[in-house]
C-alpha cells in the first residue's frame, strides 16, 4: 500500500505519550500505597486513598491501553518484553490485582481492614517495584534471536535493575507525597512536607547511579551523551532544575508547586532515556521500524484512537475537575 | 506432544490450563453484565414511562448487583491483556496485524464505556435528569455488546480464519470485513449473546424467587420474576435454534469438532444420535454407547440419510480430546433442556399467578441461577477444546503458538500464582456479592447514613451492604 507518512513516528508519539501518562498518573495513586505503612494514622491512611479512589482505575487504563496498543503497533516489543519479564508481569499484575480489591472493599470492611492496608500497600510497592525493574532491564536490553526472546527467567534481575526498581517505588512515593501537599491540609499535609525531601534525595542518587551506570553498559548510549548532538544535555539540566524547585517550594511551604515539578523531573528523565536509546526499542538489536506491525493495521486502529483519545483526556481533565480541591475525611 | 505417562512440567500444558483458568474466571462476570445492562435498561425505561415507583426500586437493586460484579470483571481482565504476550508469544507476534488493533479496539471501547456513562448510571441518580439516567443505563447496555462483539470477532478467527493471509509466518489482513465478520462470527455473537440474557435472566428469577419464598418486597420482585420468566420463555428455545445453526455452521468448517461432539469415528451416513458413551481416543472407538438410530444425521444435516465425517478423517494426533468435548456438549445441552422446561413450566403456572405460590417452582428457580454459568463454561470448552490441536484452525497449532523461552517451572509459577490470586479476589466478591444479596431491596433503597460526598467513587461504593457484617 501506498504510505503516505510514516505511521510508526506517529505511533511512537502515541504510545510514548501513554506510557508517561501511565507512569504519571498511576504514580501518585501507587504512592499512596507505598507511603501507607509510614502514614502517621489511620485517619490520614483514609484520606491518602480517598484521595486517589475517584481516579485511580481511571489512571490504570493506561496501562490497559498501552498493553494493547503495544502489541497492535509494534508487535515486537510485546512478544519480547513480555516472555523476558514473565515473572515480574506477573507479579506486577497480582499487585496491581490486590491493590484494586482493596479500593473497593477497604471501606466496606470494618474488623478486616487492616488487611486491605496491607493489601493496598504490598500490591502497591510490588507493582511500582516491578515497573522500575522494567525500566531497567530496557536499559540493560533483551537477549534475542531471530525475533524472538532466548534468554533466561530472571535475567531482568539484576542489582541494576533492582535498583531501578527502588528507584521507580521511591519516585512514585515522591509523586504521592507531593500529591498529598496539594490534596491534603492539617497534619497530614505537614507530614507530607517533611518526607517529600528525603524521598528526592532518594530518587536523586537512584538518578545519578543510573546516569553514570547506563554509558558504560551501552557503546551506544555513551557515543550519544559525548559525541553526539549536545542539546539533550539540557534534559538532565532541566530534570535537576526540577529537582531544585521542589525543594525550595517545599521549603517555602508552597502547595502546588512541589507536585508540578515533580511531574517535571519524570518527563524530563524520561524524555532523557528515550534520547538514550533512540531508535532502539527492543534493545540492543531492533528499532521501532523493526518492531512495527503493518501499514495496514496501524492506520486502521490510529483511526479509532484519533477519534477516542481526545473525549478520554476531555473525561479526565472534567474528573479531576470534579474532584479539585482539598480532600476532606469522612467516617466510614 | 505425548499423551498419557509423562509427567514433566510441560510448559505447552501448563500454558493452556492457565489460559483456560483465566477465561474461565474472567467469562463468568462479563456474560452476566451484558445481559444484567439490558435489564437495568429495562427497568429504567418502564420506571420513566410508567412512573411506578417499584420499578425503580427493583432497578436501585440490581444496579448495586452490577456494580460489584462489573467491578470484579474489570479486575480480572486486566490480565488478559498481557497473557497473549507472556505464553503466547510467537502466536502474538505472528497474529498482532488482526488481534492488536481488534483487542485494542476492546480496550478503547470499554474504555469509553467506564469514561461517559458507568459513573452517571452508578452515582447520578439523584443528579442529572431521569431521561438522562436512563440514556446512561442503555448506553452502558450497548457498551458491554460493543465489547462483546470485538472479543468475540477475534476469537471467531481463531475457529473460522478469513480475509488475511500469511506471508513469512506473519499475518496480514487484506479484508477488515471478512477478517472482522468471518464465517463462525454470527452465530457465535447471536449465541453468547442469548447467553448473556439467559443468565441474567435466571439469575433475576432465581434471586427474586428466593426473595418471594420469603415475602420480601412482594410487589416489586413478583413483576422481576414475572419478566424474567416471560424471558426465559422466550430465549431458551431460541437459544436452542440459533445452537443448531451455530452447529451447522460448525460441521461446514471445523467436521472434527462437530465429531468429536457427537463422538463419531467412522465417516457414514445415518448416524445415531449418542445420548451416552466414554469415547476413547486411544482405541479410536466409544465404550457403552447408547444412542438413538439415525437422530445425528438429521440434526447435523437435516436429513435422515446425510452423511457426517468422523474423527477417522484425520490422525489421532489432529483429533481434539474427544471424552471433554463429547461430555461439555451434553452438559451444556442438558442445562439447556432444563432451561426450556423451565420457561414452559413457568407459562403453565401463570394462569392466577399460581407462580408465585407453587415452592417447589421457585426452589427450583434459586437452584436454577448457577445453571447458565455452567452452561456458558461447558459451552466454551466444546468450542475452544474442540478447535484443538489448533490455535487457528487448520493454521497454527498450540505448540507453535507457544513461547519459546517458557520454562514449565515459570508456568507453574504464574499458574498457581494465578489460582492463588484470583481465589483470594473471587472469595472476597462472592462474599460481599451475597451479603448485598442478602440486603437486598430494602437495603439498596435504604437513606445511607454517610454522606456521599466523602464516600470513594468506586463501582462497588455503590452498594450499600458491608463486606464483614460489622458496623
Amino acid at each position: 500500500m501506498d504510505q503516505p507518512f510514516d505511521l510508526v513516528i506517529i505511533w511512537a508519539g502515541i504510545i510514548g505519550f501513554a506510557v508517561m501518562m501511565y507512569v504519571l498518573m498511576d504514580g501518585f495513586d501507587l504512592g499512596q500505597g507505598i507511603l501507607y505503612p509510614f502514614a502517621p494514622d489511620d485517619h490520614s491512611r483514609d484520606i491518602m486513598m480517598n484521595s486517589v479512589a475517584p481516579v485511580w482505575d481511571g489512571n490504570e487504563t493506561w496501562l490497559v491501553l498501552g498493553g494493547t496498543g503495544i502489541l497492535a503497533a509494534f508487535p515486537l516489543v510485546y512478544s519480547v518484553l513480555l516472555p523476558a519479564l514473565y515473572i515480574g508481569v506477573f507479579l506486577m499484575l497480582a499487585g496491581l490485582i490486590f491493590r484494586g480489591v482493596a479500593f473497593e472493599f477497604r471501606f466496606k470492611a470494618n474488623t478486616t481492614k487492616y488487611l486491605w492496608d496491607w493489601a493496598f500497600a504490598g500490591g502497591s510497592f510490588v507493582a511500582a517495584f516491578a515497573q522500575g525493574a522494567v525500566v531497567g532491564a530496557y536499559v540493560q536490553g533483551f537477549e534475542t534471536n531471530n525475533l524472538v526472546y532466548v534468554g533466561g527467567p530472571l535475567d531482568w534481575l539484576t542489582p541494576f535493575t533492582i535498583m531501578t526498581g527502588l528507584g521507580l517505588v521511591a519516585g512514585y512515593a515522591l509523586l504521592g507525597s507531593t500529591w498529598l501537599i496539594m490534596k491534603t491540609e492539617g497534619e497530614l499535609q505537614q507530614w507530607a512536607y517533611k518526607i517529600t525531601p528525603i524521598l528526592l534525595i532518594m530518587v536523586l542518587v537512584v538518578f545519578g547511579v543510573v546516569s553514570i551506570y547506563t554509558p558504560f553498559v551501552d557503546q551506544g548510549v555513551l557515543n550519544r551523551w559525548f559525541n553526539g548532538v549536545s542539546i539533550i544535555w539540557l534534559l538532565p539540566v532541566l530534570a535537576l532544575y526540577c529537582a531544585f524547585l521542589i525543594f525550595r517550594a517545599v521549603k517555602k511551604q508552597q502547595e502546588g508547586m512541589p507536585f508540578v515539578a515533580t511531574m517535571g523531573l519524570f518527563l524530563f528523565t524520561y524524555l532523557g532515556l528515550l534520547a538514550s536509546k533512540w531508535p532502539y526499542i527492543v534493545p540492543p538489536d531492533y528499532t521501532l521500524w523493526d518492531a512495527a506491525s503493518a501499514y495496514e493495521s496501524q492506520l486502521f486502529l490510529l483511526l479509532g484512537f484519533l477519534f477516542v483519545i481526545p473525549i478520554v483526556m476531555a473525561y479526565i481533565a472534567w474528573s479531576y475537575w470534579i474532584f479539585r480541591g482539598k480532600v476532606k475525611g469522612g467516617y466510614h | 506432544m505425548t499423551f498419557g505417562g509423562a509427567m514433566e512440567l510441560d510448559p505447552l500444558i501448563l500454558s493452556r490450563i492457565q489460559f483456560a483458568f483465566v477465561v474461565c474466571f474472567h467469562a463468568i462476570f462479563p456474560v452476566f453484565t451484558i445481559g444484567l445492562a439490558s435489564f437495568i435498561a429495562a427497568l429504567e425505561a418502564l420506571s420513566l414511562k410508567t412512573g411506578n415507583p417499584l420499578w425503580q426500586r427493583l432497578s436501585k437493586f440490581w444496579i448495586q448487583v452490577f456494580a460489584v460484579v462489573f467491578g470484579m470483571g474489570v479486575v480480572s481482565g486486566i490480565v488478559m491483556s498481557f497473557q497473549f504476550g507472556t505464553n503466547w508469544s510467537n502466536f502474538a507476534y505472528a497474529t498482532a496485524n488482526f488481534f492488536g488493533p481488534i483487542l485494542s479496539y476492546e480496550v478503547v471501547t470499554a474504555f469509553f464505556l467506564e469514561a461517559g456513562f458507568l459513573g452517571v448510571l452508578l452515582f447520578g441518580r439523584d443528579k442529572v435528569p431521569q431521561g438522562v439516567h436512563l440514556f446512561a443505563a442503555i448506553m452502558v447496555a450497548v457498551g458491554t455488546f460493543i465489547s462483546a462483539f470485538w472479543i468475540l470477532s477475534a476469537n471467531s478467527l481463531l475457529h473460522t480464519p478469513d480475509g488475511i493471509t500469511v506471508e513469512n509466518g506473519l499475518y496480514y489482513v487484506d479484508s477488515w470485513r471478512d477478517a472482522i465478520f468471518n464465517p463462525s462470527f454470527k452465530f457465535r455473537f447471536l449465541h453468547m449473546g442469548i447467553a448473556a440474557f439467559l443468565t441474567a435472566a435466571f439469575v433475576v428469577a432465581g434471586v427474586s424467587a428466593w426473595y418471594l419464598m420469603n415475602k420480601r418486597e412482594v410487589e416489586a420482585n413478583k413483576k422481576a420474576l414475572s419478566m424474567s420468566l416471560w424471558m426465559i420463555l422466550l430465549l431458551a428455545p431460541t437459544q436452542v435454534v440459533v445452537g443448531d445453526f451455530h452447529g451447522v455452521n460448525t460441521l461446514k468448517h471445523q467436521p472434527m469438532k462437530v465429531a468429536a461432539i457427537e463422538g463419531h469415528w467412522e465417516t457414514g451416513t445415518g448416524i445415531p444420535l449418542l445420548l451416552f458413551a466414554i469415547p476413547d481416543k486411544e482405541a479410536q472407538e466409544n465404550h457403552f454407547e447408547i444412542g438413538i438410530p439415525k437422530l445425528g444425521s438429521l440434526i447435523l444435516t437435516h436429513d435422515w440419510e446425510g452423511e457426517v465425517k468422523g474423527l477417522k478423517e484425520v490422525a489421532p494426533e489432529d483429533q481434539p480430546p474427544v471424552i471433554i468435548v463429547f461430555w461439555a456438549f451434553r452438559v451444556m445441552v442438558g442445562l439447556g433442556t432444563l432451561m426450556v422446561l423451565f420457561g414452559l413450566a413457568g407459562l403453565f403456572l401463570r394462569r392466577k399467578q399460581r407462580y408465585l405460590e407453587c415452592r417447589p417452582f421457585l426452589n427450583g428457580l434459586r437452584m436454577m441461577s448457577f445453571a447458565p454459568f455452567i452452561a456458558v463454561l461447558a459451552g466454551w470448552i466444546v468450542t475452544e477444546v474442540g478447535r484443538a490441536p489448533w490455535l487457528i484452525y487448520e493454521q497454527m497449532r498450540h505448540a507453535e503458538g507457544l513461547t519459546p523461552s517458557l520454562t514449565g517451572g515459570m508456568a507453574l509459577f504464574s499458574l498457581t500464582g494465578y489460582i492463588f490470586v484470583y481465589a483470594m479476589i473471587f472469595s472476597a466478591g462472592v462474599f460481599y456479592l451475597m451479603s448485598v444479596l442478602r440486603g437486598g431491596l430494602e437495603t439498596a433503597n435504604a437513606e445511607q447514613i454517610d454522606s456521599d460526598v466523602e464516600k470513594a467513587q468506586r463501582p462497588i461504593s455503590a452498594a450499600n451492604a458491608n463486606l464483614d457484617g460489622g458496623l
